[in-house]
């Protein structure tokens, strides 16, 4: 036994009682609280309410996936293959946003979108609209702020991708004097399929499990299954019900990761 | 070498995307300067009293030494730990490193919500042992954030550790040094800039973390992410624009100051 072995134990040691124990812990209440048995999971299934929050849910996360990974598309295309000055500047707007805190966000969408807020503010101004568009609280709200706040992590496998373009085959399609939307199209864009897969997959884990902008967005009126799981401890204890939601959260992004990672795993091949 | 730049289409859908980046940000600043108790535009009457109102209430400065306390304690025994595996897995190369790799970052993959489940269940049953360690306590909010931040930390090593010269290391071994020697003498001088990297992005990670401290806090402890909540989610307190304004700021300026020192660098090397 070689002594510094015994310096990765510190971690998992710490890991394992923090963090996996008191999941297993969470497992174990989802099959035995309050009946033992899959109840707490038929019961997930079958309710209305729940199946709702479900399906409300995915289709959240659809819709915010396909914005965030096109609107990320056209400003990765800039940042990486943009003259230096137009360069720079995506890379502020990218990274600014990046590093700002996610309630700071969420804040700064309240103060555009609600009804003494600064868009329903012009638009009567410009004598637009006579009383204030209702947008916050509704779906509306939470995917514009799930978006704003998902674009830049979209940015990051995109950018690996279009870095990795193989030069000549674009000056190829150009040389062979196709036009520059067939370029794009036909050459450009299927050389960055596998970053576009890959932004997919990973802002469409992260909006599934996401919390704090939907709550705050959504002001209770579109609950989403992070949002359930929170009113199941803290409003309505049902601990079995948030745990077995939250194994089968578990499974669902463990499942999406290891595709993921089968991706990944065959291009570095 | 880039040949075909994006075009005008491209450029135009571009400044669209910027603004709807950067226009949520900028709506901070009117709201925070307004005369009203609620979210408002001024209207015609600018005033500062959301500004003073950060600095007389003692729970804003109160939340933002709790924030800074958990966040050194966290980062420094997530950079500790983080680093104490990296080298163990680069001196060895275990088989099972890539699964013991797997394992530790798991916090950081599963959906944070799980995560604040898991912590909080764990949290309530330390409360019933001891009071340090403990859900709604300082010592609780510490070991949560810790969890959460620790293979952020072990990702910014390993890329560190990654670009050390392994010759470097057995050149120390061959001329005899023991495990220590190599570890303090060799190992760690190599990777100060990854070790004050990671300690750095914990800090942050902790700074900003909402998710997991709506969980484990609740009266007691309030980081300034949880009060911010508090005052966003009933009524909305235009307080919290004053102090975004403030945030907001020193992000914009240190991103800005980061780029300028790296066009001045590039400039350099040319």
């Amino acid at each position: 036994m070689r002594a510094h072995l015994f310096l990765t134990c510190p971690v998992l040691l710490f890991l394992g009682c923090s963090y996996l124990l008191p999941f297993l812990g969470i497992m174990q209440l989802s099959f035995t609280d309050p009946d033992p048995g899959l109840a707490q999971y038929s019961h997930v299934l079958s309710d209305p309410l729940t199946q709702g929050v479900i399906w409300r849910t995915l289709r959240i996360c659809t819709i915010v996936t396909v914005v965030s990974v096109a609107a990320a598309y056209v400003i990765t295309l800039l940042w990486v293959r943009g003259r230096p000055m137009v360069r720079s500047i995506t890379e502020l707007c990218i990274m600014i946003p990046f590093w700002i805190s996610v309630l700071s966000r969420a804040f700064g969408w309240l103060s555009m979108l609600s009804n003494r807020g600064l868009l329903n503010t012009w638009l009567k101004d410009m004598g637009l609209i006579e009383t204030s568009l209702q947008m916050t609280r509704n779906e509306f709200a939470v995917i514009v702020g799930m978006s704003h706040y998902l674009i830049p992590f979209a940015v990051f496998p995109l950018a690996t991708a279009m870095r990795n373009v193989d030069e000549r085959v674009l000056i190829a399609a150009d040389g062979m004097g196709a036009s520059r939307l067939r370029i794009f199209w036909q050459a450009f864009l299927p050389m960055t399929a596998s970053g576009i897969i890959g932004a997919t997959l990973l802002v469409f884990v992260f909006s599934i499990g996401f919390f704090v902008t939907p709550a705050l967005l959504g002001g209770g009126q579109s609950v989403l299954i992070a949002e359930l799981i929170y009113l199941w401890i803290f409003q309505i204890p049902q601990w079995g019900m948030a745990a077995a939601m939250s194994v089968i959260l578990m499974i669902a992004v463990g499942g999406i990761l290891v595709l993921l990672m089968r991706r990944y795993g065959e291009m570095a091949k | 070498m880039i040949t075909l730049r994006p075009g005008r289409i491209a450029t135009l859908l571009t400044a669209l995307v910027a603004l709807f980046l950067l226009m949520p940000l900028i709506a901070v600043v009117p709201v925070s300067f307004t005369s009203r108790r609620y979210l408002s535009l001024p209207d015609g009457n600018y005033s500062l009293r959301h500004y003073a109102a950060l600095i007389e209430d003692p729970a804003w400065l109160r939340s933002i030494l709790t924030s800074v306390q958990v966040g050194v304690i966290a980062s420094a025994l997530a950079v500790i730990l983080a680093a104490a595996f990296c080298i163990g897995i680069w001196m060895l190369r275990p088989r099972l490193a890539g699964l013991m790799t797997g394992f530790v970052l798991l916090p950081m993959v599963a959906p944070p919500v799980v995560s604040s489940l898991t912590l909080y269940f764990f949290l309530t049953k330390l409360t019933q042992w001891n009071d340090i360690i403990a859900y709604d306590k300082l010592g609780g909010v510490v070991l949560a954030h810790t969890v959460m931040i620790v293979p952020y930390a072990v990702v910014v090593i390993m890329v560190s550790l990654s670009q050390i010269d392994r010759r470097m290391d057995l050149a120390a071994q061959s001329m005899g040094a023991a495990v220590p020697t190599r570890i303090f003498g060799v190992i760690l001088p190599n990777i100060r800039f990854g070790l004050l990297g990671a300690f750095f992005l914990c800090f942050l990670l902790s700074w900003d973390e909402i998710g997991v401290t709506l969980f484990v806090t609740s009266v007691e402890t309030i980081t300034l992410p949880r009060r911010m909540w508090m005052g966003l989610r009933d009524n909305v307190d235009p307080s919290i624009a004053a102090l975004s304004v403030l945030l907001i700021g020193v992000v914009t300026l240190l991103v800005v100051l980061r780029a300028a020192m790296l066009m001045r660098k590039e400039a350099r090397a040319r």
